[in-house]
């Protein structure tokens, strides 16, 4: 099938992918510090950086957010069931016969509806709840002075935090494994440092898969 | 390039924004300049004592001074005579209930004064309280020196309920003088670390045996051992904490905490500087992490890592193992770090040197037990326990020296028992060795009930720890306590991070980690195993 080269990510979308990258490393790593998982930076610096690392997400995220708003890009992340169990079945046998991928990436339509609704569960459940039961911890201290005291239970803020901590861990190991999958190994990944996806022919992309932009693309 | 300068722009804000939020004001201790200006003893003195005609001449006996001492301190007496160092009662206890050393109070050491007079007031301010007739409205039986005195030179003697000897005596291999009266009476001023330590430093008989923060160390310290009170820094004396008003010094009192208030010097300049609050304020660290503790960690548990940390200090006495002779006499064996392991007279003994503090929650107040109150056998009995709990906000998670042993009571009442140790007649235990006789002894001296049933109970009695408060380099790492191993693994009731978590969550996210890690590793093997069929095809 024949190859073309498309400009599928900009700038700011590689740098805010490769930013939160690193910083969930990073908090992941400090944060099962800080949970007693291990010691190696030491307590102290582990929870300074982590909470250096955690300001700098949230702070990151409202930049992500206010883009997706502004550029229309947040159509991206819209749920779709069409072809969703296509694709499914195409990562549980599919793949292993060398059949094409159902959902080719286009411009306009970055995402399989796996990923929609993966990306989307994770921008509308984990990050939100991470971020919030992340600042609650952070700001233990101002929970009475803010009459906050008898509502919440430390133990339980921490606790949601964790849980939300593995789903984000989960993630990581299967997103990391997914960008394994393109035509080569490393395809997908450098695609998201170069922002040139190699896909196959354009024609058979489906209308509803695109983004609908007004005015330019 | 405009949206690379963007993202550059962002990733330098992000930064940016981020290292301000962790940026404080560096917080100055302001009260420890206050306290600095508390000058010392040389600027507030306005006599000299060895001036003093009254003082010139031929003393030759301790009340004697204290009446010259009196005709110009007139009211010293009266004060002394409220004062607990007079008393051994707790001024806020009913008198009825007699607690205090001097009353009923029990401990797991010595374990009560009654019938044992003459060798443990030998620490008491006064002469001659040798039974419980002492005449405690008697001004001329105060002890000024004791407390007063610089020369070094004035010892009471172990035995003489307070009083020095008359002549040269041997105890314990030392020899005791008689005062020089007139030397040591022209010597006095404010009280020096010699004064107080003479008897607080050895409390329990000996060096380090009850306090496991105050023995002979303390005399000359290096900072490393008491960042206070070390010759090499800022050379404390005791009552530059211990602030002293007409006699009463400040310190915790039983039940009575120290200080009601933890203020610093600027809202208050004349309240006492019993608290390490009074000069570093609530909030002393420049790390601000660190002040958001201190409304629920005292300032000691961190800052005083492990207590006894040059001499050691007693934490076991078993005296259901007293009694054992060789050879018919009563003997002593010597034991690791220099102390005695085990004495006939007193039992078993155990030592610790730079022990961990264990750590309770604490507003200020310790309970204790008096030889009326009754116990439960079944469990080590708590003599004395600290006051206060995770839901008071007043208290704070504080370190103490537990002091375990075994110690007589009755069967029958389910009392503590007191037992007549120190004497010259058979009923006294260290002369004819004998339980029965020495606890129906030392029982009717209190005026207390005994069943002659006895039998001996494991028993704690704790000490708030708060000397030998170590340099801050020294204090302990986040992760004494933030950790699987955590010091306060006891506590319970509260989330600390790195030490507790729902051990479900636990298991069951590296559960689904490790599941979907071996997942994607069996997929990998998969797309391996069928990409050359699809080659070949």
């Amino acid at each position: 099938m024949p190859k073309t080269k498309i400009y599928l990510y900009t700038k700011f979308e590689r740098f805010w992918h490769w930013m939160q990258t690193l910083l969930i490393i990073m908090l992941i790593i400090t944060g099962l510090e800080v949970h007693g998982s291990f010691s190696w930076l030491g307590f102290e610096r582990a929870v300074e950086l982590h909470n250096l690392f955690g300001i700098s997400w949230i702070i990151l995220l409202v930049f992500i957010f206010f883009w997706l708003l502004t550029t229309g890009e947040w159509k991206q992340y819209m749920p779709t069931t069409k072809k969703l169990f296509q694709v499914a079945r195409y990562y549980m046998s599919g793949i292993f016969r060398g059949e094409p991928h159902p959902v080719q990436k286009r411009k306009g339509a970055k995402h399989n509806p796996l990923q929609r609704l993966t990306y989307l569960g994770l921008a509308a459940t984990i990050l939100p709840i991470q971020g919030v039961t992340g600042l609650l911890y952070w700001t233990y201290n101002s929970w009475a002075e803010w009459g906050l005291a008898p509502y919440l239970s430390l133990g339980v803020v921490a606790t949601l935090h964790m849980i939300c901590a593995f789903a984000l861990l989960v993630f990581l190991v299967i997103h990391v494994y997914m960008t394994t999958t393109g035509h080569t190994v490393f395809a997908h990944i450098a695609a998201m440092f170069s922002g040139w996806e190699e896909i196959d022919d354009e024609e058979d992309v489906a209308d509803w898969e695109k983004k609908r932009f007004k005015g330019r693309a | 390039m405009r949206k690379l300068r963007i993202g550059i722009g962002c990733a330098v804000l992000l930064v940016g924004i981020a290292a301000g939020a962790g940026a404080v004001d560096d917080p100055v201790a302001k009260g420890r300049q206050m306290a600095r200006q508390a000058t010392p003893a040389e600027n507030w003195a306005t006599t000299d004592h060895s001036k003093h005609a009254l003082l010139q001449q031929e003393f030759t006996s301790g009340p004697q001074v204290t009446r010259a001492c009196l005709s110009c301190h007139t009211e010293a007496a009266a004060q002394v005579h409220k004062t607990i160092h007079w008393t051994w009662l707790d001024p806020n206890a009913d008198p009825d209930l007699q607690v205090g050393k001097g009353g009923l109070v029990v401990n797991n050491f010595c374990i009560n004064i009654q019938s044992n007079e003459p060798r443990c007031t030998s620490c008491h301010a006064g002469y001659g309280w040798k039974d419980k007739n002492f005449d405690f409205s008697d001004p001329s039986r105060i002890d000024c020196l004791v407390c007063h005195e610089q020369t070094g030179t004035y010892k009471k003697f172990p035995t003489k309920a307070g009083n020095p000897v008359t002549e040269p005596t041997k105890f314990g291999g030392k020899t005791f003088l008689p005062p020089d009266w007139a030397r040591v009476a022209q010597s006095v001023g404010r009280p020096g670390r010699r004064n107080c330590g003479t008897c607080h430093f050895f409390g329990g008989g000996g060096d380090g045996v009850k306090h496991g923060d105050m023995d002979s160390s303390l005399m000359k310290p290096n900072k490393s051992l008491d960042v206070h009170m070390g010759v090499d820094g800022q050379n404390f004396s005791c009552t530059r904490c211990h602030t002293t008003s007409v006699h009463h010094i400040a310190g915790r009192i039983y039940s009575t905490p120290a200080a009601e208030s933890r203020k610093s010097l600027l809202e208050d300049d004349l309240m006492p500087r019993i608290m390490c609050e009074s000069c570093h304020s609530a909030t002393p660290h420049k790390e601000t992490k660190l002040n958001d503790h201190t409304d629920k960690v005292a300032c000691q548990s961190c800052h005083i890592p492990e207590y006894a940390r040059v001499n050691p200090t007693k934490m076991w006495w078993d005296w259901s193992k007293a009694g054992l002779k060789r050879d018919g006499k009563p003997y002593a064996v010597d034991g690791p770090l220099g102390k005695h392991s085990y004495m006939s007279k007193k039992g078993e003994f155990r030592w610790g040197k730079n022990v961990v503090p264990e750590y309770y929650w604490f507003n200020g107040s310790i309970n204790t037990l008096t030889a009326r109150d009754m116990i439960d056998p079944a469990g080590p009995v708590k003599v004395s326990w600290p006051v206060g709990s995770r839901m008071d906000s007043n208290a704070r998670i504080f370190p103490f020296k537990v002091h375990r042993g075994r110690q007589p009571y009755d069967k029958v009442n389910k009392t503590l028992l007191i037992p007549y140790l120190f004497g010259k007649d058979q009923d006294a235990y260290w002369k004819g060795y004998d339980w029965k006789s020495s606890l129906a002894a030392g029982m009717k001296a209190a005026g207390l009930p005994f069943s002659g049933e006895f039998d001996f109970v494991e028993t704690e009695f704790v000490y708030p720890t708060t000397h030998m408060v170590a340099p801050k380099e020294n204090s302990l790492n986040c992760s004494a306590c933030h950790s699987q191993q955590s010091r306060l693994a006891n506590l319970a009731g509260f989330y600390m991070p790195a030490r507790d978590g729902s051990s479900l969550v636990d298991i069951l996210g590296w559960g689904a980690v490790v599941a979907s890690l071996i997942g994607v590793a069996l997929h990998g093997l998969a797309r391996l195993f069928y990409r050359p069929k699809r080659r070949e095809e």
